[in-house]
């Protein structure tokens, strides 16, 4: 029994429990309101979940540290959830093989223009300090990978990690407006196309939008993963100096 | 549901066992996903293979249970921005608007990449 309902709270937000259920809470809320707006795409519930979750912890003054112990557990199956990418990829080999080739193509062109774009622009045009751009030039792969990549370069993993999802929700509220106003109708290249510029928040988009899109977003975002891994080392011994 | 969901962790550690021990420079669950896919096109080639998960749609459900709600697992990552809100004040602006071009830069090359490609790959099929 605790009679103080200060001291009450001084448990509970230490305890895992508490901001576990405020992720899924606020997530079910704000995926609710997008369904509600026909999942329009600036009612994007990563968006809104983040800005909500961030602002709660800001007013009762709870460190990142404290908050992650109960959100780990959602952050865990971000690499199972990699894993189940198999099953659409499974059910659709026909579709996938007939267009094996655009694909290669598309990830090679489409890997390397995610990363030095970047690189390119924040260094050159920009001049932010080598350490924040090293952060962000893998931040068009999905959230583990992208911090394995910017750990190996002895970068910020945790900046990678927000420009990881940042670009994501860009990518997912922009897809589909900017691909409806080019006029482009094939949702194997639209999916495609978001799996590679924002990965799984992107590929979480396509499957709301259309089955075939989503499937050919986490090939993309699959391949990408294993591409980027590889060029971003060597994009930032060229490019980077 | 718990032997399909166990299928699924099955493969990643045996993901994450290949990329450690021989040292890759890929990430350990695409090396999952590629074993879960392999075991999928196996059961239809040998029936003794279809049962336990790999029977009635098992780790299908359960594969796709996980993908539904993808970007709430983008959330606690996400949440991080808070640590860097110096880093926001600094130079948040900059890194937004290069962010954003850049995405819509891969959006565009990679969808013309693709089109073009597929549209070449059609016509030299067509002719002979």
């Amino acid at each position: 029994m605790n009679a103080n309902p200060f001291s009450l709270w001084v448990y509970l937000s230490q305890s895992p429990l508490l901001w576990l259920t405020v992720t899924l809470l606020v997530y079910a809320t704000t995926d609710a309101l997008s369904l509600v707006t026909h999942r329009h795409p600036l009612a994007n519930p990563v968006l809104h979940s983040i800005w909500i979750i961030g602002a709660f912890l800001m007013l009762t003054g709870t460190s990142y540290t404290t908050y992650f112990g109960g959100a780990q557990f959602v952050h865990f199956l971000l690499g199972p959830a990699t894993v189940a990418l198999a099953v659409p990829l499974y059910e659709n080999r026909k579709v996938v093989a007939a267009a094996i080739l655009p694909m290669l193509a598309a990830l090679v062109v489409g890997s390397v223009t995610a990363v030095a774009s970047v690189v390119v622009l924040l260094a050159e045009a920009v001049g932010l300090p080598r350490a924040v751009v090293l952060s962000l030039a893998p931040k068009s792969v999905t959230a583990g990978v992208a911090m394995g990549i910017s750990e190996s370069l002895h970068a910020d993993p945790s900046l990678t990690a927000v420009a990881v999802v940042l670009t994501g929700i860009m990518g997912a509220i922009v897809v589909t407006p900017l691909m409806n106003r080019m006029g482009i109708a094939d949702f194997r290249a639209r999916g495609f196309a978001v799996g590679i510029a924002a990965h799984g928040i992107g590929t979480a988009r396509a499957f709301q939008v259309d089955a075939v899109a989503g499937v050919f977003a986490g090939i993309a975002m699959s391949l990408n993963a294993l591409v980027t891994s590889l060029l971003v080392p060597l994009a930032v011994t060229l490019l980077v100096r | 549901m718990i032997a399909s969901l166990s299928l699924v962790l099955l493969c990643q550690l045996a993901g994450e066992v290949i990329v450690r021990g021989l040292g890759l420079p890929m990430p350990a669950p695409v090396v999952g996903l590629l074993f879960l896919l392999l075991l999928l096109l196996a059961r239809d080639r040998f029936v003794a293979l279809a049962r336990g998960p790999l029977r009635q749609d098992g780790v299908e459900n359960a594969s796709r249970g996980l993908l539904a709600h993808l970007s709430l697992l983008f959330v606690p990552a996400g949440v991080g921005v808070v640590q860097k809100l110096d880093l926001v004040a600094e130079h948040g602006i900059a890194v937004a608007v290069v962010l954003a071009i850049s995405v819509v830069v891969t959006l565009l090359v990679t969808v013309a990449t693709f089109l073009v490609a597929s549209r070449l790959m059609s016509r030299g099929r067509s002719a002979p």
